[in-house]
Order: structure tokens, then sequence, then C-alpha cells
């Protein structure tokens, strides 16, 4: 096995009382898109600026590149992109301007600047818009400029922070084909989200909530995970009229451990063996024409269940 | 090492060149500054409006009157018949000064005694007061004198007469002593504002982040930030030194050359302070509020409004910190005395170790990581 792209152990860090990350260690192997998940607050952000030298952990360490992001935080810097999560690119300069710059910065001599600038350009398709300013590009063209900037000085490694954030859905979709394109070539992403959609998408995924990462795997891994469809259980899908009302009543059900809606169906975790009970308990309870499917767990599943069984813990 | 540097300078110098409207503010702006200020700041005082209450009303009074008139800085605006009218006319503000000639004015100089008159003068503006008051005294002074020879039975000369020459500024002209003053007050509140703002403003937008994970070394990025400016604030610099020679007529009696290179020093400081602004303030609004706090010193102890040699010793030591109290003292040594190098050069010696202290600071405290 090659040595991981970054590694982290018992990294943490504290604002004052507040500990925004705990003991959070991981590992990533080169060429892997990792998905970086959990609500807003948990931690998601310090994770990545401790990891790309811009904050300093209060305890544990990390290697970014084999590099230590203590003591070797430059040499982290130079090799990695990143791209923050607010648009964070010079509105006033043009696409074009905006590249030279990174180039420049980046110590890109003029020559291998002007060639290098050709390809990202080339890579995220950005050329019709080389003269404009960037403050008057949409949303999605200002990420793939920001993305273009990140990867003028070829990094073998991306930071991106909420890059789908605010986008519209056709950007979104763009944006990832892109990202699966660069993954191809050889770069390792390090991306958070809230989408599980994209969640789905990454060959890695880690979940934190409230400062700590709960679980850390690939899709199928996480999906498993016996915390997750415990022993004598299995996950249907339900679909029944008046999702709401149906939700309520499947949970006085004993052997229902949990129903949550999804989209235009209930998810439920039932005994093995109650599909049929299911169905005519609830057309006693007067939603005729229940249908139920067996279905794996989606990630949704894994965390909504995981968050649910750290909740209880916390509570108790 | 300033890795980043041309990068920095590229970028600033796009910044500068994509808003001709705030590059037109920053050069015209401290010329406007210059010329109303210019023409607001004036200490000369004359015509001082006055009021007379003549209780004698004979020649001798009549003759004292015209004294005051003939001397340019009275100015008689009204004739009163009584002290209220009189006080009114004072507290009112209508008149700065009152004279008042007793009854027997004329009576006591024929008798050969001893007479007074009453100049009231209103004290709450105390450059006017303190020339009114200099003015009546030599007035009275010099009419007595006049009458004391008379007495003598020839026109006798004072044994002793002091002939005052004044040198480097013979008219004792207010512009040419505070426009170079305002020229580096001005100079400094606008380096000073645009250096704080181009990196506080990228603290708001965010786009300091996105620095701080490139390889763009802290000096880089510090004196990347520092030449557009300074470029700007040359150009400004001879702007405003042209309106102080063609427009106010103040002569430069030094070199040319040495007052550019004091300028260049000067500068230097005041992008210094810029910076270190720059690392205090998180937005522009606090970035103003420590602008002032640097601003008004310098305006107040830097001795360019009031001489330093009068202010008590711990302001005094305050205004020893400031550039802007070197650099007056540069300016009116070029500008008036036509002092040079040799001169001055302790005074540059200040600004120097000032603005390299600035910058060292400033980068030692930015520092490339959050919080």
């Amino acid at each position: 096995m090659s040595t991981p792209v970054i590694s982290a152990s018992a990294l943490t860090r504290r604002f004052g009382d507040f500990t925004a990350v705990g003991d959070v260690s991981f590992e990533i192997e080169e060429g892997s898109i990792f998905g970086f998940l959990g609500p807003n607050g948990s931690g998601k952000s310090t994770v990545i600026r401790m990891l790309c030298g811009l904050l300093r952990p209060s305890g544990g360490s990390a290697t970014v590149l084999g590099y230590d992001v203590v003591r070797e935080g430059e040499l982290v810097k130079r090799n990695i992109g990143y791209m923050s999560q607010q648009f964070s690119l010079y509105g006033d300069l043009t696409v074009e301007e905006n590249l030279t710059f990174y180039a420049r910065v980046y110590g890109l001599k003029r020559q291998a600047a002007r060639d290098r600038i050709e390809e990202v350009v080339g890579i995220v398709g950005i050329d019709a818009y080389r003269k404009r300013q960037a403050r008057q590009l949409s949303g999605g063209w200002r990420q793939r400029l920001a993305l273009a900037c990140a990867l003028v000085h070829q990094p073998r490694l991306m930071f991106l922070d909420e890059p789908t954030a605010g986008i519209d859905p056709v950007a979104r979709r763009a944006l990832w084909n892109l990202l699966f394109d660069l993954s191809g070539r050889g770069i390792t992403f390090f991306v958070t989200t809230h989408y599980m959609d994209e969640a789905e998408r990454c060959s890695h995924v880690g979940y934190i909530y409230f400062s700590k990462l709960i679980v850390c795997g690939t899709p199928g891994e996480l999906k498993q995970l016996p915390e997750v469809s415990p022993e004598g259980t299995v996950r249907v899908e339900v679909r029944c009229p008046r999702l709401p009302a149906a939700m309520r009543v499947l949970n006085t059900f004993e052997y229902v451990r949990d129903a949550t809606i999804f989209a235009d169906s209930l998810h439920a975790l039932i005994e093995t063996g109650a599909e049929d009970r299911l169905v005519t308990d609830l057309d006693a309870a007067g939603f005729g024409g229940a249908q139920t499917l067996v279905i794996p767990p989606t990630l949704e599943d894994v965390f909504v269940t995981l968050t649910r069984q750290r909740d209880e813990v916390r509570n108790d | 090492m300033i890795r980043g540097f041309t990068s920095i300078v590229y970028k600033e110098s796009i910044h500068v060149t994509r808003d001709p409207r705030s590059l037109f503010f920053m050069v015209i702006i401290p010329a406007l500054q210059l010329t109303i200020f210019g023409y607001a700041i004036d200490l000369d005082v004359r015509n001082i409006p006055t009021v007379v209450y003549n209780l004698d009303g004979r020649a001798e009074s009549r003759d004292l009157i015209d004294i005051f008139r003939n001397s340019d800085y009275f100015h008689i605006i009204d004739y009163v018949n009584s002290d209220e009218e009189l006080q009114t006319a004072i507290v009112r503000g209508d008149a700065k000064v009152a004279v008042k000639i007793p009854p027997d004015y004329t009576d006591q100089l024929v008798r050969g005694g001893n007479t007074s008159i009453q100049v009231l003068i209103d004290g709450s503006d105390s450059t006017v007061a303190m020339q009114a008051l200099n003015v009546a005294n030599a007035i009275a002074l010099r009419k007595s004198l006049a009458i004391v020879s008379n007495q003598l039975g020839n026109p006798a000369r004072p044994p002793i007469e002091a002939r005052p020459r004044v040198l480097f500024n013979p008219d004792m002209r207010t512009p040419n002593f505070m426009i170079p003053g305002l020229l580096a007050i001005v100079m400094q509140i606008v380096t000073m504002f645009l250096t704080a703002f181009a990196i506080v403003r990228e603290k708001e937008q965010g786009t300091l982040e996105q620095l701080m994970v490139t390889p763009v070394s802290r000096l880089g990025l510090m004196l990347g930030k520092l030449v557009p400016f300074g470029i700007i604030g040359t150009v400004e610099t001879t702007l405003v030194m042209c309106i102080m020679r063609f427009l106010f007529g103040v002569p430069i009696a030094g070199n040319l050359l040495v007052l550019a290179g004091f300028a260049m020093l000067f500068l230097f400081c005041a992008l210094g302070f810029g910076l270190l602004i720059s690392t205090l303030a998180q937005t522009q609004i606090q970035a103003i509020q420590f602008s002032v706090l640097i601003v008004m010193p310098s305006v107040l102890l830097s001795g360019f409004v009031f001489p330093q040699e009068t202010m008590p010793l711990p302001i005094y030591i305050i205004g020893q910190f400031l550039p802007a109290t070197y650099f007056v003292r540069i300016l009116r040594g070029v500008i008036l005395r036509g002092a040079g190098f040799a001169e001055l050069w302790h005074q540059g010696v200040f600004l120097a170790i000032m603005g390299v202290l600035l910058i060292t600071v400033s980068t030692a405290r930015f520092r490339k990581t959050l919080a």
C-alpha cells in the first residue's frame, strides 16, 4: 500500500473553551475523492484549515503530502490547491489576470505560466470568458475559475471547501464531472459538501458531527456497518399516501426500529420478515395499498442513523 | 526572501488602474485639500473690528484714534456713547476690541500728567487677542515716546533701538510657514489610508485567506502592496508641491533633490503606518478609527500648527515619536531656510529608523495563519 496523501492523528483544535475539532484521525490515499460531510459548524472547515497550514492544531498532528502541517506549513502550501468556502478571487481582475496572478504567486516563469494557463483554461473550459472581469461571472463559472486558479501550479492534492454551495444543479453536475476528469489525471481531492448525492459520488467519505469524526470509509463499507444495519433487521422503502401521518403510525409498531421520510417514500428499519405484517398493519390503520421494497441503506440512512445514535449517547 | 513580491505588484497595479475614479480621488483630493486649507489657514491678523468710546473728543484724542486706524490692524466699525453699548458690541461679537478714551485725556497730556486709555480685548480667539494686545501696547508706547522727546525740547532719538531683520520669510507670510507643514499632513493621510485599506479590504473579501495558502511571503505581500501606493504618493507629492510653489507662491529656497529624497523617506513611514493599521484592523471602519488616532496627533503635536517649544513635556515627547514632526522640520528647513542635507540629516535618520521599524513590526504582526 502506498503512503497516504493525508494522514491526521488525534487532530484537535480548541477556540478558548470551545472544541471545534476533537481527536480526529484518518488517512487518505492517493487518487481518491474524499468527501467530508457534516452539519454546519461541525468542524469541517477547521479541519481543512489545519491541513492547509492556515490554523495551528491545538493537539495531535497531521502530514499532508508527507509534510508536517505545523513545521513544514510553507511546503504544504506550495504543493496543494485550495478553494475556500466563499468566492475569493479578485472581482475587478479578468479571468486571465486572475490566472496570471496565481501563476506568478507560485513562481511560474513567464513562458511556463502562459502555457499552463492555456492548459487550465482548456481543462475547465472557460476560454470564452477570458477577458471578462471575475465579478461578472455567474456562480458556476466563478467556481470553475477558482478551480483553475487552484490548479495553475499543478498540485497533486486539492482542498475544496463546499465548492458547490449556492450554484445551480446544472453547474453542480458540470463541476463534479470536472472533478472526476481531474481525478482521472491523478489529483487527489478533499471535498466538503452538504449534498448526499455528491457524497455518493466520492470514493471515500468521512462524517464529522459535533467536532468528532464518526465514520470514515468507502460508501459501500459505511452502508454495511453493523450499527447502521443491525443483525435481524432489514431496510425497506414504503410507498403509500399521506407520508407524514403514515410515519407517525409506523413509529408505533413494535417491529419498526426507525422511520424517516425520503422524498416520496418512507425508509424504515424493521425486523427481518416483518414486511408483510407492515403492509397489513398499515392497511388496518387506514393507509391502504402500501408497497414495500427491501433496499440497501443510502448514505443518508447511514448518517441519519449514526447521528441519532450519537444524540442518544449525548443525551444520556 | 520576498517571494511573491512581483506578483502582488502586478495585481495591485491592475486594481489601481481598473478603478479610475478612486485613482482620481487619490490624486485630486489632496490637491484640493491643500488649496482649501492653504487659503483658510491664515494667521495674519488684520482689520480687527474695533469700537471706540471717546469721552474726550478733542483733537489729541482724535489723533490717537487715527493712529489706531492707520496701523491697519484695527478697523473701526462704530463710535459708541456709553459703557453699555461698548459692552454689548464685544459680547455680541461685533467687535473684538474696544478703545475707551477718558474725558480728561487731553487735559492730562497738556498738563504733563499721566493718563490711561482702556483697551478691552475679546480673548476668545487667542491669536487675534494676542495681536491686538501687542499692537495696542506698541501704539501707546510710541505715542508716549513722541510726547516725552517733545518735552525734552529736541526730537531726541531713543537711546536703544532694535533693528530686527526677519530672515527667510521676510514678509512673514503665513502661507510660507503653514503650507509646507500642510503638505506633510496631507501626504501622510492619503498614503496611510490607501495602504491600510488595501489590505483590510482583502480581509473583508476573504481573498487574504486564499493568499495565505499560497507561497507568498509576508514581506513580499507587504512590499508588493507598498510599491503602487508609493508611486501614487510620489505623483501626489509632486502635484501638491507644484500647487504650493505656483498657486501660493511659496519660494523653495533649498535643493529640490534634497526635498525629494526626504519626501521619499517620509512616504516610507506613512506607508508603514498604513501597514501597521492593516494588521490591527479587521474592517475598513476600524481602519478609519485607527487612522484618526494617528492623524490627530500628527496635526496637533508635530509643530505644524502649534509650536512644540511651548508644549508640556509629556506631550512634547509624544510629538517626538511622530514622523510628521521631523518632516515638518525638514520641509520648513529646505523650503524656507534653504537648508541642505548637512543641516537636516539627523531628522532624516529618524524617519529612516521609524520607517524600517514600522515595516518590521507590521510584518512580524502579520501572520500567515488565522487566529
